[in-house]
């Protein structure tokens, strides 16, 4: 249980906000010419980190936006917010 | 065995006040090299290592495990067993697991305290209705013993229930499987580990695995904190920080690690002598043999490997046991915890070789692993002995994500994910 600041709302309580999972998966772009290893990293396969990851959240219970989170997840500690479409943060 | 647990050794031990029992297994260091290495000390983990030595007579091998045996989610659950899945694998699997359980305490002369009173699953919509009943039949045709309740029989079984009509999500029935139980979780690693331990298997604590050792497809060993030690096979039975192992082996799993939660209250008197879940209001509940009501919550949304969990997850299951069982209103809770738990997206688990030769991953056993210990221990050790599935686990490849042919189990596994 954890703040999220989000980049429309600002500061909010995590339980009003619904997790997407790992951001900056990219949808096939020819997904006739996919076999079936890369439909399988596509759709299953996960970094699942320890440590700093990139996601995705949806303030679902707010202005019904997405945007991207960098988390830590072996300690919850939130490093940065952006915007769909922005290049992620580098550390 | 040199030190076989009976009455006569307790009557013994007693009259010596209990101070002269021998250590129940060794704090060996670490050899140079092994047979096989099982990372990961939890109930699994020493199920592999016993059933590697006692039917595949491998020996030479260790648990390395990186706080002390049975310290992650073999002590955090909440000791369900039961058979009762959707899918002929699934109940192949899981049914091979409780049938061990029946004997279990016997095998390892250690008092598992597996108690098959019973596990009663509530439906309070019709969809709930359709699936529990299509549930059962599925079960009965794979001989599973399962039986559909109406609500009366529901009361009848466990009469604390509240079974009006007028709460929010109303109790319309419900399964009954007779053979499943609980088990004591702590028991389960101890008396794996002792029973391996006398096999000579080496059970090596505070030893954190730091690196898989590869060389080109084969692996070599594993860096630990206690230094290198070589290996041809490795048994990987980390759950939640199975996606950790599996990055230091360069790769990739379908898997995500989330806090699932669970509590328990202060300890009370006899009141219910069975286990009750409700996937649909998401509330489990039990009663230890010590009187502590066992209640089992939800995962939070995210991936976390914090081992806590969320507020806001514990007081809706708690909401959900209130209007289930009212007499609990002035229940005090002692104790709440947070265990990380590997979720396939089938929710099914992954018993199977990988692409890397010598290198074995059990994983993804998500919010109900501890139900199949013994099963789960017994399979593995015979995929990693004959590089092999056993037919029981065949189902549970990695393969089966690129092939399609998962083993969708969300309806069956009781925590929504």
């Amino acid at each position: 249980m954890f703040i999220i600041n989000c980049p429309y709302c600002g500061e909010r309580d995590q339980t009003e906000f619904s997790c997407g999972g790992e951001a900056h998966i990219e949808r096939p772009k020819q997904p006739t010419e996919l076999s079936d290893d890369q439909w399988a990293e596509y759709l299953f396969m996960r970094k699942n980190i320890k440590g700093i990851q990139f996601e995705r959240w949806n303030h679902i219970h707010g202005c019904r936006k997405w945007f991207n989170v960098v988390r830590d997840t072996s300690n919850d500690k939130i490093h940065a917010v952006y915007k769909m479409g922005e290049r992620p943060p580098v550390k | 065995m040199s030190n076989k647990y009976s009455i006569f050794s307790l009557i013994k031990n007693a009259l010596s006040g209990h101070e002269n029992w021998q250590r129940a297994w060794r704090d060996p260091e670490p050899k140079k090299e092994y047979d096989a290495i099982i990372i990961g000390g939890g109930g699994h983990g020493l199920a592999t290592a016993y059933y590697l030595a006692k039917k595949h007579k491998m020996n030479n091998i260790a648990v390395v495990e990186k706080g002390w045996i049975g310290g992650g989610n073999t002590g955090r659950n909440t000791t369900i067993i039961r058979s009762n899945y959707l899918w002929d694998a699934s109940a192949g699997l899981y049914d091979h697991a409780l049938k061990i359980w029946e004997g279990l305490s016997q095998e390892l002369n250690y008092n598992v305290m597996f108690s098959q009173r019973g596990v009663m699953n509530l439906a309070h919509n019709l969809q709930d209705v359709r699936d529990l009943k299509r549930r059962t039949h599925a079960n009965r045709l794979n001989g599973i013993d399962a039986v559909w309740l109406n609500t009366e029989e529901v009361k009848k079984f466990c009469p604390i229930i509240n079974t009006s009509p007028k709460i929010r999500y109303p109790v319309l029935g419900g399964t009954l499987q007779r053979r499943a139980g609980t088990a004591r979780h702590d028991a389960v690693a101890w008396g794996y580990a002792r029973g391996a331990d006398e096999m000579g298997v080496d059970i090596i604590q505070n030893c954190e695995v730091k690196g898989i050792k590869r060389n080109g497809n084969e692996v070599e060993g594993i860096e630990t904190t206690k230094g290198f030690i070589k290996t041809k096979k490795i048994g990987v039975v980390a759950a939640g920080h199975s996606s950790v192992i599996a990055n230091m082996a360069g790769i990739r799993l379908p898997l995500e690690s989330k806090p699932l939660q669970a509590l328990v209250s202060e300890p009370v008197k006899p009141i219910i002598d069975t286990v009750v879940m409700s996937n649909a209001v998401h509330a489990y509940l039990s009663q230890s043999d010590k009187g502590e009501l066992v209640i089992g919550a939800g995962t939070d949304s995210y991936v976390s490997y914090t081992q806590k969990g969320s507020h806001n997850i514990v007081e809706e299951t708690l909401r959900a046991i209130l209007e289930l069982y009212p007499i609990f209103s002035r229940m005090k809770m002692l104790r709440q915890w947070g265990g990380i738990v590997d979720i396939c997206p089938d929710a099914s688990p992954i018993i199977s070789k990988t692409q890397v030769k010598g290198l074995y991953f059990n994983c993804g056993w998500g919010t109900g692993g501890f139900k199949a210990t013994p099963g789960s221990g017994d399979l593995f050790a015979h995929t990693i002995a004959n590089d092999e599935p056993h037919k029981l686990n065949a189902a549970f490849n990695l393969n089966r994500f690129v092939s399609g042919d998962l083993v969708d189990e969300h309806g069956a596994a009781a925590v929504a994910h």
